[in-house]
């Protein structure tokens, strides 16, 4: 993992621009997955509205741009300034469920994509372009922008690695298998499910504040569109739903697939649909579930390893602490007695 | 008197919208599910009329009977072979197998169809006007919307609470594992809930298009504004629903005769008004799960 990083650091010095973008909109995309992943796969909320938050970013950091604030240092703050958004809007959301939390959060994307379309100073519905890099030369812009994003990349996952790790994200998952069960034992329920949110928006705003300083370009059609979460959705369940590496690998597919098959148009997209559908009716863990199920290899371990002295249920429930949902030991608050963990908890 | 005119538009318009969230309201309350192929379902029913209209020069008109039976057979078939699969697992995989819908039919129909927006003609039905007196004056035709709303909903209530379909629709929405215990074959009595829903869906998606153009992506806006009016009317209440249509339909041509640009923002505003003051809806007799 060290090494990756460590060369992925060092390739602008490599390779040119062209390479630093595409991998920048790589990132962005493994950033944005790993949020709705988040939401989805752990908190048990599913949103067709996180592209609000991205249009959010990305038109803060204009608004910032536009105000004298540098680029890079307001990419951060456009991120807290999305989540300070969500925060309201997180009240209204909440009081749907299920589907209709799903319908709802879009509703409120397209609330900001309406109000937006109605700013002159930031363009209005034509969109405006970002001036406050024009002083670098775009090989220095280009490297300068992929190292920020690799650096919100590392903050990202590392991020959401700790958090699962943490007491809030045990609860997250036990909210994920079982909301009852996980209020009863003492989840905070609600509390846990608005963090995760604003994480989420947090992470979604970085993401659009750095598409903005990719592309130098915004406008509201695209800043905002579903399409987005449309692309989230696909890359969590071909990769794998409720892990850290599914978001990865499901980028990582997306971002290949997306490069051969684009200039087929619309039967692309019809494509990626079918698959998503018959990922999620066949094949629920994804990819990344896969492996894991045969190999019981774990790049990021955040659930407890489970060895019971009968091998034939050790085989079961391999991957440990319901990093699937499905077999796990229907208690993720407490483990049964008889069984080692590794990572202790109350 | 522009108010009232406006006012009276609103709850006209607030028909449309009773009738798109009648098909989404029944399948949530049925199955639980919540179709996000709704509205491109409905965008569908409407290029299966122009189809027919270009074709066999069939009359708008008269493209309900065939496209309105074709679209229950396509519901049933879904729901018994595709969403079947998804009923009662998690809220996830649901959302997720009709957001790939909504994606397929959507671009399916961009493929075939192009981006271009169409139309169906209606006939002078769509240009004739109601007097009322004083100035007042409403469209022949969205009347007879609002009229088939009112109709529809009523027959679906009836439907529901009379005959023995609508009656093991109600067993398998209460408790699904006795209904089935009791020999009730849920598969069939989802599918057959599905080819209703479908039905009204076909029915809302051509009047729709004969009131106003459409496009392969128009789907998401007709799905938002159903669901909105069902949230505002209250999830578990059919009448609730054609007053959510009537509320939002209002909040829209109220919002747009004060700036012409605020049309759908407005009616936004008030659904997440009614989401932060009356979570139940305002005619709701659940709570909104």
């Amino acid at each position: 993992m060290l090494v990756l990083t460590v060369a992925l650091a060092f390739l602008p010095y490599v390779e040119g621009p062209g390479v630093t973008y595409q991998l920048s909109s790589l990132f962005v995309l493994v950033i944005l997955a790993s949020m709705w992943n988040l939401l989805a796969g752990y908190a048990g909320l599913v949103s067709i509205g996180l592209q609000g938050f991205i249009g959010i970013g990305s038109y803060s950091l204009l608004w910032l741009s536009l105000h004298g604030v540098g680029v890079y240092p307001a990419i951060p703050l456009a991120a807290l300034i999305s989540a300070a958004v969500a925060l309201p809007t997180a009240f209204l959301a909440f009081r749907l469920r299920g589907g209709y939390f799903a319908i709802g959060t879009w509703v409120i994307a397209e609330v900001f994509l309406l109000i937006i379309s109605q700013v002159n100073s930031l363009g209005a519905g034509s969109g405006a372009s970002l001036n406050g890099l024009s002083a670098y030369s775009p090989a220095q812009r280009q490297a300068d922008t992929y190292w920020v994003t690799l650096a919100l990349l590392i903050a990202a996952l590392g991020g959401i690695y700790l958090l699962l790790r943490s007491r809030l994200g045990l609860g997250l998952t036990a909210i994920r298998d079982s909301e009852s069960a996980a209020g009863s034992l003492g989840v905070r329920v609600t509390a846990s499910k608005l963090v995760a949110y604003l994480i989420a928006a947090l992470g979604c705003g970085a993401a659009g504040a750095i598409m903005l300083a990719n592309s130098l370009q915004v406008a509201p059609d695209s800043a905002f569109n579903v399409q987005w979460t449309a692309y989230m959705i696909f890359c969590v369940m071909v990769g794998g739903l409720g892990t850290i590496e599914g978001p990865v690998i499901g980028a990582i597919i997306f971002f290949a697939l997306q490069y051969w098959l684009s200039s087929y148009g619309v039967w692309y997209l019809i494509l990626l649909g079918v698959i998503a559908i018959i990922m999620t009716v066949r094949l629920r863990q994804g990819i990344w579930g896969l492996l894991t199920t045969r190999t019981r290899v774990s790049l990021f371990p955040v659930g407890y390893r489970v060895d019971v002295t009968a091998p034939a249920s050790a085989e079961r429930s391999a991957p440990a602490a319901s990093m699937t949902g499905t077999d796990a030991a229907g208690n993720p608050g407490s483990p049964p007695p008889g069984i080692d963990t590794r990572d202790g908890h109350d | 008197m522009i108010w009232v005119n406006t006012v009276l538009q609103g709850i006209l318009l607030g028909g449309y919208y009773a009738l798109f969230a009648a098909g989404l309201s029944l399948m949530f309350g049925v199955m639980r599910l919540v179709n996000l192929a709704h509205g491109d379902l409905a965008v569908l029913a409407a290029f299966g009329s122009v189809v027919l209209v270009d074709q066999a020069h069939l009359n708008a008109w008269a493209t309900l009977i065939v496209v309105v039976p074709l679209m229950a057979v396509i519901g049933y078939l879904l729901q018994r072979y595709l969403l079947n699969l998804t009923v009662g697992v998690t809220p996830l995989a649901s959302i997720l197998v009709t957001f790939g819908l909504s994606i397929i039919i959507s671009n399916a129909l961009l493929q075939v169809f192009s981006a271009d927006s169409r139309g169906l003609q209606a006939g002078n039905i769509s240009i004739e006007a109601i007097g009322l007196g004083d100035g007042l004056a409403v469209g022949r035709f969205d009347v007879l919307v609002f009229g088939v709303a009112v109709v529809l909903l009523a027959g679906l209530q009836l439907f529901l609470s009379r005959t023995m379909t609508g009656r093991l629709m109600r067993a398998c929405a209460d408790d699904r594992q006795t209904a089935s215990l009791m020999g009730i074959n849920e598969r069939h009595v989802y599918a057959l809930a599905t080819a209703v829903a479908l039905a009204t869906v076909a029915v809302a998606g051509i009047l729709a298009g004969m009131r106003t153009q459409f496009t392969p992506t128009s789907g998401p806006m007709d799905l938002i504004f159903a669901f909105e009016a069902v949230v505002i009317g209250g999830l578990g209440s059919l009448w609730g629903t054609l007053a959510g249509g009537i509320v939002l339909g209002v909040a829209q041509t109220v919002g747009g005769q004060i700036n012409s640009a605020d049309q759908i923002l407005a009616g936004h505003l008030v659904f997440l008004a009614v989401l932060a003051f009356r979570p139940r809806g305002l005619f709701g007799r659940v709570t909104v799960a």
